[in-house]
Formats: C-alpha cells, sequence, structure tokens
C-alpha cells in the first residue's frame, strides 16, 4: 500500500509538472505582450515594465521563478480588476462553486443510486424503463441546454424560484438540480448494473436460502457491496462538475469560479485563465489520487489481494 | 391462449421419427460474428430509430443549407428575430410555425404582417436576421465533423499506440503506458482552453486540443485486449509461419479488437459533440459568423425571455443528436460485447 500511494503521488506530482510548463510555454508563445496599453508606450517604457515583471530575463530563468512561484501558490495577477493576485481571486470565489458543486453531487448520486437500485429489484418493468429512461436523457442532454431550459421555464414562466443570483438556499434550488443531471444518471445506470450482477451472485442465494427478508437481502447485503464500486466513477463526475460549473454559473450569475473563469474568457484576461486553469488541473488530479486511494481503504476485497496482512 | 390450440391442425401432433442423422442436422445457417451482431441491433428497437433518426439528420445538415436558398451569414436587419413560419403548416393551429408570437406579457403579435415581409422563415431568424434554418444544419454540420474527427482519432492513435503498447510489452509498454499516465491526468478542458490561448478559437485548435488528449482512453482499452490475445495460440501459429510484427497487427488482431474499439469510439462521439457545443457556448469554440450547435444555443440563450423559438430549436437538435448516439452506442455494445450476451 505504502508503495502504491509512493507511486501515484509521484505520477501525480509528474502531472501537474507537466500541465504547468506546459501552461508556461505555450504562454511563452502567445504573441504580443501582457501589457494592455502597450500600443501607446515607448520601447524604454516598454523595457521598464518588463524589468519590473521579470520579462526581461532569459525564459529559463524565468521558467525556474514561475515553478517558484507555482509552489508558493502564486498564481500571478489578475489585470482586469487593478492587479488583484489570481489566488485572491480565486479564494474569494471558491465558496458557492465548492457548495453548488458538493450539493448537486450528493443530491445527484443519492437520487441516482436510488433509481438504480430499485430499476434493479424491478428488473423489466416500468420502474426500470423509466429510470433507464431518465438516465439516457440526463447523459445526453447538454447541461447548457437543461440549465437554461428550466431557468426560463421553472424560473421565468412559472415564478417558483429566482431566476439569478445566489442569496440564500432557495437561489440554489435551480442551479443544483440543471448540475445533478450527470451524477443522477451516471449513478443510476452504474448502480442497476452492479446490483444486477451482485442479486445474481452465490452469496445472495445463501442469503435467500437461509431465509432471510427480501429487504435485508436487498439492502443489507446487495446494496452494501454495490456501493463499494460507486467510488471509481467520481472522478469522472468531478470534471463534470467542473466543465457544468462553467455553465451553470454563467447561467444563473452565480458568483464561483466558473462564471469568473468565462468572464476572463471573453475579456481575453490570460493570468486568470491559467491560474483557474491550473487550479482545475491540480483539483481534478487531487481528487482522483484520493479516489484511488478510498477505493484501496474501503473494498476488502482489494486490499487482499494486494497483499497486505 | 385455449382459442387457438384448437386452431392447431392434427398433423402437428404427429410423434416424431427418431433418426440419428438427422438429429445432427444444423437447421440454421450459421452466422458470422458481424451477422449475428447485426441481427443483435436490429432486434433493439431503441438503437434502430436511433440510427434511423442520425441518418435523418445527417442528410438534413447536408441538404438543409442548400434548400433553405439562403446563405448561413447573411444579415438582413430588417428581417431580424422573426418567429418561424413554415407554409402549409402556418395553418395548423397548435404547431408553433403559424409566423406569429407572444409577448411576454401575453399579447400575440405578428411580426411577418408589421414588417411586412413577405418570405416564409422556416425556422424564423436571429438578432441579425440571418436564417437560422440553413444556420441551424450548418451548425449540425459542425457537430458531425466533430463526431467524425473524434472517432478518427480513437480510431487511428488510440488504436495503433494501444496494440503496439499492448504487442510489444516490456521496456516500451513501460515507457508509453507512463506516458498515458501522465496524460489522462489532465483534464480535456484544460488542454483545449490552453490551445484556445495559443491559437485563434475555432475549429482548428479544437481538433488540435482533442488530438492531444482524445484517444488516451481508446489506447489504454486496447491494450489491455492485446495483451490478452497475443498469447493466444492463432498469434503463435502466424508467428511460426514468419509473418512480419505489423502483418500480425493488422491481420490477425485488429479484426478480433473491432468489437472493443467500435463500442468505444461510439462512447467517444457524442462527448465530444458535447465538449464542441459546450466551448462554443462558453464563447471558446467557433467564432462569428460560423454557426455550430453551441454559437446557435449562446446567441438564443441571450433573447430567450423575447424569442424563445432562437434557443429552443437549436436545442432540440443537439438534444436529439446526443440521445441517438447515446442510444445507439447502448445498442452496440450490448450487441457486439460478448460479456453482455444473455
Amino acid at each position: 500500500m505504502t508503495r502504491y500511494l509512493v507511486k501515484r503521488i509521484l505520477y501525480m506530482l509528474v502531472t501537474l509538472f507537466v500541465i504547468a510548463s506546459l501552461t508556461f510555454f505555450l504562454m511563452k508563445l502567445i504573441p504580443g505582450t501582457p501589457f494592455a496599453s502597450a500600443n501607446k508606450l515607448s520601447p524604454a517604457q516598454m523595457a521598464i515594465m518588463k524589468a519590473k515583471y521579470g520579462l526581461d530575463e532569459p525564459v529559463a530563468v524565468q521558467y525556474v521563478k514561475y515553478l517558484g512561484n507555482l509552489v508558493q501558490g502564486d498564481l500571478g495577477i489578475a489585470f482586469q480588476f487593478g492587479n488583484t493576485p489570481v489566488s485572491d481571486l480565486l479564494a474569494n470565489r471558491i465558496g458557492p462553486s465548492i457548495h453548488l458543486g458538493l450539493q448537486a453531487m450528493i443530491i445527484g448520486s443519492i437520487i441516482g443510486m436510488i433509481l438504480g437500485v430499485f430499476a434493479a429489484l424491478r428488473q423489466n418493468t416500468w420502474v426500470d424503463y423509466s429510470s433507464t429512461f431518465l438516465a439516457v436523457i440526463g447523459k445526453a442532454i447538454p447541461n447548457f441546454v437543461f440549465a437554461g431550459l428550466l431557468q426560463f421555464f421553472v424560473a421565468v414562466k412559472l415564478g417558483w424560484f429566482p431566476v439569478l443570483f445566489w442569496k440564500g438556499p432557495e437561489y440554489t434550488v435551480l442551479p443544483t438540480i440543471a448540475l445533478m443531471m450527470f451524477p443522477v444518471a451516471i449513478a443510476a445506470r452504474f448502480m442497476r448494473t452492479e446490483m444486477i450482477e451482485i442479486l445474481g451472485s452465490d452469496y445472495i442465494t445463501l442469503a435467500k436460502a437461509k431465509g432471510a427478508s427480501y429487504f435485508d437481502i436487498a439492502f443489507k447485503h446487495a446494496l452494501r457491496n454495490a456501493l463499494i464500486p460507486l467510488v471509481t466513477v467520481l472522478g469522472p463526475l468531478t470534471a463534470s462538475m467542473m466543465t457544468g460549473s462553467l455553465v451553470v454559473e454563467r447561467i444563473f450569475a452565480i458568483p464561483g469560479i466558473g462564471e469568473q473563469f468565462v468572464k476572463s474568457i471573453s475579456v481575453n484576461d490570460y493570468n486568470v485563465i491559467m491560474g483557474t486553469n491550473l487550479f482545475f488541473a491540480a483539483l481534478f488530479v487531487v481528487i482522483i489520487l484520493i479516489v484511488d486511494i478510498l477505493y484501496g481503504v474501503i473494498d476488502p476485497r482489494i486490499r487482499l489481494a494486494g497483499g497486505k496482512k | 391462449m385455449a382459442s387457438n390450440l384448437e386452431k392447431l391442425p392434427k398433423e402437428k401432433f404427429a410423434p416424431a421419427i427418431l433418426d440419428s442423422s438427422k438429429s445432427e442436422e444444423i437447421n440454421k445457417p450459421s452466422l458470422s460474428f458481424w451477422q449475428d451482431a447485426w441481427m443483435r441491433v436490429r432486434k433493439n428497437k431503441a438503437a434502430v430509430v436511433s440510427l434511423v433518426v442520425m441518418v435523418l439528420l445527417i442528410i438534413m445538415a447536408f441538404l438543409g443549407p442548400l434548400i433553405s436558398g439562403r446563405e448561413y451569414d447573411t444579415q438582413n436587419v430588417a428581417h431580424a428575430n422573426l418567429p418561424p413560419k413554415i407554409p402549409g403548416l402556418e395553418n395548423v393551429s397548435w404547431l408553433p410555425f403559424d409566423g406569429e408570437k407572444k409577448l411576454p406579457n401575453g399579447n400575440v403579435i405578428n411580426p411577418y404582417e408589421q414588417k411586412k415581409v413577405d418570405e416564409y422563415y422556416w425556422f424564423g431568424t436571429d438578432p441579425l436576421g440571418r436564417d437560422l434554418f440553413t444556420r441551424l444544419w450548418k451548425g449540425t454540420q459542425v457537430s458531425l465533423y466533430i463526431a467524425f474527427l473524434a472517432a478518427i482519432i480513437d480510431m487511428i492513435i488510440g488504436v495503433a499506440y494501444g496494440a503496439i503498447s499492448g504487442y510489444y510489452g516490456g521496456r516500451l509498454d513501460n515507457v508509453m503506458q507512463r506516458i498515458t499516465e501522465v496524460l489522462i491526468g489532465i483534464p480535456t478542458l484544460v488542454v483545449v482552453i490552453l490551445m484556445i490561448l495559443v491559437l485563434e478559437p475555432g475549429i482548428l485548435s479544437i481538433t488540435i486540443a482533442m488530438s492531444i488528449t482524445g484517444w488516451v482512453g481508446m489506447s489504454r482499452v486496447v491494450r489491455a485486449q492485446t495483451l490478452k490475445l497475443r498469447e493466444q495460440e492463432f498469434v503463435l501459429a502466424s508467428k511460426t509461419l514468419g509473418n512480419s510484427d505489423g502483418r500480425i497487427i493488422f491481420k490477425h488482431l485488429l479484426p478480433n479488437l473491432a468489437g472493443v474499439i467500435i463500442i468505444n469510439t461510439m462512447f467517444t462521439i457524442p462527448n465530444a459533440i458535447f465538449f464542441e457545443a459546450f466551448l462554443s457556448f462558453i464563447g471558446l469554440g467557433l467564432q462569428a459568423p460560423n454557426a455550430s450547435l453551441g454559437t446557435l444555443i449562446d446567441e438564443g440563450y441571450k433573447v430567450l425571455r423575447l424569442h424563445p423559438h432562437e434557443m429552443i430549436i437549436p436545442a432540440i437538435v443537439i438534444s436529439v443528436i446526443m440521445v441517438a448516439f447515446n442510444m445507439l452506442a447502448d445498442g452496440l455494445r450490448d450487441a457486439l460485447d460478448p460479456k453482455m450476451r444473455d
């Protein structure tokens, strides 16, 4: 386990290093200067500006400095907001994003799991078919379409929930529904397949033979084992939360990282784009690592196969 | 049931003749893997419907811009924001193709009469007066191009990488797998955004970004299968007969990998289509005046309250495309995956 852990952390660091280097060198390839008023500057002024931001040094030196800054969590300066550090910007905006992401992921997974379990228990009945249909729809319809239509029909036309902004619990309802469609679909499909496989296994037959009640078999014996592999879909779900947050936060005007990111794209604030990009990459890589470790810890079969104890 | 039994002819109930030579007879034609798979796909109603819908969409994507008789980027501000109006269907009251528009305050107006427009815009026009019917099918073309591209990248880079890595094994495999392990940790979104910062946003940067990361999943599946296959006797036999590695890979391994490759490609395609539309929606994809389903939804979303048709029509089309590809992928997986056989 320790060896595996060390190996995985090493890979994570390499991946992060590759992304950071790629970001740096691609940044160098971008034509022009990062200064907004570059055209008005004389060559002398330009030289002063470059010296101030360390852009006159050799690329190798800049690269080392950049990596050093990254390790300390310094992601550069956001030009569009009067030179606030990007890390401050992210710190100020991460709250709503995490709130929304976690809420959608947790509620979505629970609803998906319930749908999947009932689909498996009532295989080939209307319960199964409608759950499968919902899963296909949830996976297929793009989240920005769903969010836009939800906002239009439920908030604007029916007026049940607020249309925009992030001011209280009732404001979170529609964004959460829009963002949780994917987790619902994935969890439902996954759970159904797992449950069907487990319900056909020998130990379930044994439990039946011993006279365990239907409820005990379904929820005590089958469900607990079906839950374990569900951890593996956490990775793809995280990725979907990231892309989802970009559009859902934009559509519902939620002051989170995603909304900031889309805005920065439209005004070409490279530092914010780069910083957020690196942040997303790091978050993704770390979550994948945690998921893999968690999987090894909670599944006794894997731990045994690994040769420990 | 009872009444059916009475109708059965008497001779159906004659005792069977016991003949050992007859019981050995093969009474069904033998099916190849592909015939069998096709039979299974055909039995899956959802997959067949999806296939038909997809064929129709592909035909319309290329025929649509031709039959509308308009260019996708011709602006006519006098004809801006017209609702859909289709000759023939305009008199069917429950269809939204009558050229009338309901305002948010409940009044119904007819912009065609107000602006004295005699022409018919089948799916209406956008705020710049561009014909949405033409733009819609142009946008569908982009989605189809992305689908095609994703499939090609998967099949060429992914399959070659996986097959070589799995077949040769050893140190080469080790190095190649370390590379994929680094690549798989990089979210596609991150690569695409980096590419777009360097290149102009547009179809080229999406293409390049997808080429960098799109094939990793496929290469892993193909490698795992190749590892299993290369130990089998028919590969050894081919080697003994003096066939080169390249020939073994193409002639013997690839046909055996076909099922996995098709399944994987089919699941990559909807993801790629979604990704392009998503990028276009947040402004990183195609740029004006080019149309993709993502940009159309983005433009329509901005005027959703006043002119809902401008978003709802492309939203329906992309949803139909996505559902069709997903259902077909499910159907193909059930038909081709030996583990899914009942």
